[in-house]
């Protein structure tokens, strides 16, 4: 599925990835978790094609290497991303965003654009999954949400597109442990042999809920472990001193 | 980085730059008391109207042109004009649709404003201004079996002389500014509209400008009358075609509205704004006022501001009568090298008057967006409430936005509130909307149609759709 040999990406004179490896196949949950500052965002962004990086190597996604590909191609090629921080869009509605995007993606696809008829029922089944209001659907995109609302709000644009690799860069923080469970339910109903997940992190608490193939620790924009699910609980208790000691 | 990406690629295509070839009759070259004779001529016109016209002129040679407004524009050389252009085999009067000249029938088909009634949008009637005159005007039989008089304002001169002598020049006098003088002293044609007593027009009334002939200036004039407790929705569009030299469009338009009578005036401009150096395009200096003259009366102005080099209008009110209501819908919108200075005035005079400001301003490329108004309240204006809102968005760093609002409220009774917002569609934005599969051209026309759909929605439904599209062409490239 996905593919990431030897990136490296800066801004300006501040490199942020070094050398930068990861595999990702078919169906596989990667957590990667790492200290403030490593670089998990910067990952997350570069994956998606975000503007203003100077990057170098190769991302490999579908066998096809997109380093060069716009953020509209990589979403629509499949790549999806539920930011740490959504953006707030002033005048524009949850429902209008959510359809544009849906039937931008489908098109892309040479699927059927939807209506508003079919797009309706599919979004508040969704809503109702996700533990979201109707009313919040009416309302425009992300201003005046609570954290936990665009936490949301990012699952349900995900479970809407049916991406075949999802990147979650910490939407578990700022989580009661309610609204946890409920993403953490968002994320498991979408896991299958067709679609990876990049899940980025700071707790083992959310790996509770979802089950990691893979963790990776990563400190100053490299991976410099990868164990199984186990190490995560190793690190909640030993924290990152260990690893950032040993660079 | 995402400066570069800003100001990348401003190019946008005007769909409506095509010349119509076709012979034209026009006035002798410049301006002065012969031309003006000549125009009367033309039209037939009654002594006083004439006389009316002179006046203007006269009182024209001691004014100068305003000064004040934001955009600057080269010396407009009054000489070197044409103020009076027609197609050649055009007679005046009153006309079937078989006695149209053919190439301008197709001019307006390939507008998208077919003049064959059977073609036409069910309930909107037509009246289409071809440079200097009235060329077709739709549905006008229909409407006469209830009452309604919709016909060019040069047919109103000779029919209904008595509407047109009580109230032209009744809401924009003789003297008021420049631009408004030298209309009310070479004004062609434009349209006319009376509502009698107690009728709710069943159709929207509509008048489609067209520029055509070169070095002309197009000086319209349109007069609306909304008699006691009568309704009329009336909308104007505009194009013109592409060229090199700047054209000068000075319209004055007057609405009347009496006791409990509504008007709602909405106008979608897209005259050429010029290409992407800022070369040619319309200088559209337009003197709109609406005056509620009766108890209960309103008016209402709902503008698109898309096209035009320089738009420098401010639709007005007067609210005269004892609890009137004036309301101001604008969206401006400036790309390239365009320049617009637009808003309102607001002239509260009855008790209880209301009044209603939103202003929704749009800029990208280089261009530059004022908001002006003024909203004054009379010492006996009690009670009187105003309620602002004036919203820019910027699209790029190198564009400009400014509101400039006056407040004078004379009245201890009477209140008035103001609130501006200035905000830029953001980098971050546009990311957050493109990882969802919108390329940048849709991200930015679903942010612009958010910022200012509070105006669109204000549209008669049947071109809502049409000036949303527009908003979203008007920005096409506008970042790249
Ligand atoms: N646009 C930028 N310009 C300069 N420094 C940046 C930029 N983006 C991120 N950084 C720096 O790169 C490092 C990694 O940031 P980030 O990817 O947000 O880390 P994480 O998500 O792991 O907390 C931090 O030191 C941050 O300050
Ligand atoms: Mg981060």
């Amino acid at each position: 599925m996905l593919s990431i040999e030897k990136l490296n990406v800066s801004v300006g004179d501040k490199k942020i990835l070094q050398n930068f490896n990861l595999k990702i196949s078919k169906g596989e949950v990667h957590a990667i978790m790492g200290p403030n500052g490593s670089g998990k965002s910067t990952l997350s962004y570069a994956l998606a094609g975000k503007d203003g990086y100077v990057v170098d190597g190769k991302i490999l996604f579908k066998n096809e290497n997109i380093v060069d590909l716009k953020a509209d191609e990589r979403a629509q090629r499949g790549i999806f991303l539920a930011f740490q921080y959504p953006i707030e869009i002033p005048g524009v509605f949850m429902n209008n965003f959510l359809k544009t995007s849906l039937n931008a993606v489908r098109k892309a696809k040479n699927q059927k654009e939807v209506d508003v008829v079919e797009f309706l029922s599919l979004v508040k089944q969704h809503a109702k999954k996700l533990g979201i209001k109707e009313d919040q659907l009416g309302r425009a995109l992300n201003v005046g949400f609570s954290g936990g609302e665009k936490k949301r709000n990012e699952v349900l644009q995900m479970s809407l597109l049916e991406p075949d690799l999802a990147i979650l860069d910490e939407t578990d923080s700022g989580l009661d442990i309610d609204a946890l469970k409920t993403v953490a339910d968002g994320v498991n109903a979408l896991r299958s042999p067709h679609r990876s997940f990049l899940i980025i992190t700071h707790y083992q608490r959310l790996l509770d809920y979802i089950k990691p193939d893979f963790v990776h620790v990563m400190v100053n924009g490299s991976i410099v472990k990868t164990g199984c699910s186990k190490l995560a609980q190793e690190l909640d208790k030993i924290g990152y001193k260990e690893f950032q000691k040993a660079i | 980085m995402s400066d570069n990406l800003i100001q990348e690629q401003i190019k946008q295509d005007y769909a409506y730059g095509f010349v119509t070839d076709i012979e034209s009759v026009r006035a002798p070259k410049g301006l002065n008391k012969e031309v003006i004779q000549f125009i009367s001529k033309q039209k037939k016109e009654p002594e006083w109207l004439l006389e009316w016209r002179l006046k203007a002129f006269e009182r024209l040679q001691s004014m100068t042109e305003p000064n004040w407004q934001k955009p600057q524009y080269p010396k407009i050389d009054y000489q070197a004009l044409y103020y009076y252009s027609a197609p050649k085999n055009f007679k005046e009067g009153p006309k079937s649709l078989d006695e149209i000249d053919p190439e301008i029938k197709k001019t307006y088909e390939k507008l998208g404003i077919p003049l064959n009634e059977q073609k036409r949008l069910a309930g909107v009637a037509v009246d289409a201004v071809f440079d200097s005159v009235s060329v077709a005007t739709t549905f006008k039989k229909k409407l006469e079996d209830i009452g309604v008089i919709f016909c060019s304002i040069s047919e109103a001169v000779q029919k209904h002389p008595e509407l047109v002598k009580k109230y032209l020049g009744s809401v924009i006098p003789l003297t008021d500014h420049y631009f408004a003088t030298l209309n009310s002293a070479v004004f062609t044609d434009g349209s006319f509209v009376y509502i009698p007593e107690g009728l709710r027009c069943p159709m929207e009334l509509s008048t489609y400008f067209r520029i055509n002939a070169s070095n002309t200036g197009q000086f319209e004039r349109t007069l609306i009358i909304a008699d006691k407790g009568s309704y009329v929705s009336y909308l104007e569009g505009c194009t013109a075609p592409m060229r090199d030299e700047n054209q000068l469009h000075a319209a004055n338009v007057e609405l009347i509205a009496l006791d409990d009578a509504e008007i709602k005036y909405s106008t979608v401009q897209n005259w050429y704004p010029g290409d992407k150096e800022g070369k040619g395009g319309i200088y559209n200096f337009v003197t709109k006022r609406g005056i509620c003259k009766g108890k209960n009366s309103k008016i209402s102005w709902t503008q698109v501001e898309t096209g035009s080099a320089i738009t420098w209008k401010y639709p007005s009110c007067i609210l005269q009568g004892d609890n009137s209501s004036g309301e101001f819908y604008s969206i401006a919108i400036t790309n390239n090298y365009q320049k617009a200075d637009t808003g309102t005035k607001m002239i509260h005079l009855g008790k209880n008057t209301k009044s209603r400001i939103i202003s929704k301003g749009i800029s990208a490329g280089h261009a530059d967006n004022t908001y002006r108004g003024l909203v004054s309240i009379h010492q006996k204006a009690s009670n009187a409430k105003n309620y602002t809102q004036c919203d820019s968005l910027l699209v790029g760093n190198l564009c400009g936005a400014h509101t400039v609002p006056y407040i004078d409220n004379k009245n201890s009774t009477s209140t008035t509130e103001h609130e501006a917002t200035t905000s830029k569609i953001s980098e971050e934005q546009l990311f957050y909307c493109k990882q969802r599969g919108l390329n940048q051209e849709e991200a930015i026309s679903l942010i612009v149609n958010g910022f200012c759909k509070e105006v669109l929605q204000q549209l008669p439904m049947e071109f809502a759709v049409e000036a949303q599209k527009l908003v979203s062409i008007s920005l096409e490239g506008s970042v790249g």
